[in-house]
């Protein structure tokens, strides 16, 4: 993808095939020869780690269709079936559910490192709105995958998201039908999540192919925001790239591990062990913990219309993001003022993922609505300001200039 | 080779009614595609309307039945819920309605809503919260002895289902006066 191979084949066979499916070179050019800037740090290994994730949900959901029954009747005990009968669906199972959390573990690393060093800014908009779109479509598939084990939360999750849709003015009810395939959730509103979330796996490998497209075309940023000018600021991807995004991978591995063997069901809730009920709605109904800042946008705003376009509202504002930050330098590291807003930001949403796990009643109610408000004024109003008023740090003319003054100053 | 003239062609013609046709085909296959989605035939046929006997429902008692899938709460209300419902400025609430619209004539007693709280769908508990009535656990939602929104968030009364009186003591649900029988 990075213009004319560099890749010799050696083989007859290998020269036999370049002539007619140019595979092994376009490989070779995309993961081997790729120019990597040579001064990436670890936070750059999650897009790596994400593309294993994916792989790994696929391989483990694929398995667990070979067990699950998508029947309203049936789709609890199936899971339990899974979990009691079925050799090793325990681990699959449970590799399964934390890979889904962990998942969003990555891809917030992920989203917050683009942010802090601006990776987001000119040329790379696209690149970045392709990633939103993964996203948005990672919190598609995660609540649909929630809604099939089909236990009271599952099921009582389901009834609150769709109902989303209910705000819409006039129409709202048929679609909120139209949706169910009923008149509530019920036996084909599971069918039709299971078929739906079986597919967007495969929609998510289809974006993230346009998404590293696009970023062999524009080329990684790096901590100096500098774009890379002669070779001299680049490494090969393999073995650099390649070594380093494997180390980073079995580390956060161990991590994921640690999840799936010793607390496998800490990020899930008690409650969905108990079988769908549409009599009775769980007392405390919270999401999973990677819906949490968004939920507590909702609850915030006391208008339901508003609340919803609030909630997609926050997710939505990131595409923007390009044109909201009006600053032309890239990295926090040379924007003193932008680098503390940052932090801020990162604990505003910390602090509403908090808030959407508490009870919507008295202070907490205030602190999210205040929480709320900071979160849109960071796009909407500190970031469009602070690229006009900001004084930057100078730049280093080249990302190997800034890798010896940063030596220079150690010794 | 075609004249620069404006002369239309027979290949002109044929763009135009091709992409015609294709779009009219295209359209018409998306209404199946879409339209398989709503409520099959099993699933309408299973939400006919539902006869409730009354008569086994005490003073003051919440009883939750069951019609199209969606929770019906029937309340026998005493004289202090009734009184408690109509002593309020119904015009100052959220969702105005006053009690009386919210009953059938001559059986004030007997409050008959979807319970459904009207934010995002989940079942309130009856006999909670400051009013009375029922509150949401959800998102706080808190509706009064006439099942109407007084607190939180729900921008609605609760709804009221088409029901309608066939005896003293029984109603059916899922058709009311206007309908054809």
């Amino acid at each position: 993808m990075s213009g004319h191979s560099a890749y010799q084949p050696q083989s007859a066979f290998m020269k036999w095939m370049e002539r007619r499916l140019p595979i092994a070179g376009l490989v070779h050019s995309s993961f081997v020869a790729y120019p990597t800037p040579r001064n990436l740090n670890y936070w750059w290994t999650f897009g790596g780690i994400l593309s294993f994730l994916l792989g790994a949900q696929i391989i483990t959901g694929i398995i667990l269709v070979m067990h699950y029954t998508p029947q309203a009747d049936m789709a609890f005990d199936s899971v339990e079936h899974i979990m009691r009968d079925v050799n090793y669906g325990w681990l699959l199972r449970y590799l399964h559910a934390n890979g889904a959390s962990m998942f969003f573990v990555a891809v917030y690393i992920h989203i917050v490192r683009g942010m802090y060093y601006g990776s987001y800014k000119e040329p790379r908009e696209v690149l970045w709105i392709l990633g939103v779109i993964l996203y948005l479509l990672m919190m598609a598939t995660g609540f649909l995958g929630y809604t099939l084990p089909w236990g009271q939360m599952s099921f009582w999750g389901a009834t609150v998201i769709t109902n989303f849709f209910s705000a819409i003015p006039v129409v709202g009810e048929s679609v909120v039908t139209w949706l169910w395939g009923g008149y509530g959730v019920g036996n084909p509103t599971l069918q039709r999540f299971f078929s739906l979330h079986y597919l967007l796996p495969f929609v998510i490998a289809g974006v993230v192919v346009l998404h590293v497209w696009a970023l062999h075309v524009v080329g990684q940023n790096n901590p100096t925001g500098v774009e890379p000018k002669t070779e001299k600021d680049t490494v090969a991807f393999t073995p650099y790239a390649t070594a380093k995004d494997s180390f980073m991978m079995v580390c956060f591995c161990v991590v994921f591990a640690w999840f799936v063997f010793y607390v496998p069901n800490y990020l899930g809730h008690a409650d969905n062990y108990i079988p769908a009920n549409p009599a009775v709605t769980p007392n405390h109904i919270v999401p999973e913990w990677y819906y949490l800042p968004f939920y507590a946008i909702l609850r915030a705003i006391p208008n339901k219309l508003m609340g919803v376009i609030a909630l997609f509202g926050s997710i939505g504002i990131l595409a923007f993001l390009p044109w909201l930050d009006t600053s032309k330098v890239r990295s926090a590291n040379y924007r003193p003022l932008y680098r503390q807003f940052f932090w801020i930001f990162v604990a505003v949403c910390l602090g509403l993922g908090y808030l959407g796990s508490k009870p919507p009643e008295g202070g907490y109610v205030l602190a999210a609505r205040i929480l709320t408000f900071y979160y849109f004024a960071h796009f909407l109003i500190i970031l469009p300001v602070l690229g006009l008023v900001e004084r930057t740090k100078p730049l280093p003319n080249s990302i190997s200039e800034s890798i010896l003054a940063s030596k220079r100053a150690a010794n | 080779m075609t004249a620069s003239s404006a002369e239309p062609t027979r290949r002109d013609f044929l763009y135009i009614a091709t992409g015609a046709v294709g779009a009219i085909g295209a359209a018409a296959t998306l209404v199946p595609l879409v339209a398989q989605m709503n409520p099959d035939a099993s699933t309408i046929a299973a939400g006919a309307p539902v006869e409730i006997d009354l008569s086994p429902i005490t003073e003051g008692q919440i009883v939750k039945v069951f019609w199209r899938s969606k929770p019906i709460f029937i309340f026998h209300r005493a004289k202090k819920d009734i009184d408690a419902a109509r002593n309020v400025d119904w015009h100052t609430l959220p969702d105005p309605e006053s009690d009386a619209d919210r009953v059938k004539k001559g059986h004030d007693e007997w409050l008959v809503v979807i319970g459904i709280c009207t934010h995002l769908g989940c079942i309130p508990l009856a006999h909670q919260g400051n009013y009375d009535g029922w509150f949401c656990p959800c998102h706080g939602s808190q509706y009064d002895s006439a099942g109407r929104i007084r607190q939180g968030p729900a921008p609605k009364n609760l709804y009221l289902p088409p029901y309608k009186f066939v005896a003293d003591s029984k109603i059916r649900i899922g058709e009311d006066e206007t309908s054809k029988a």
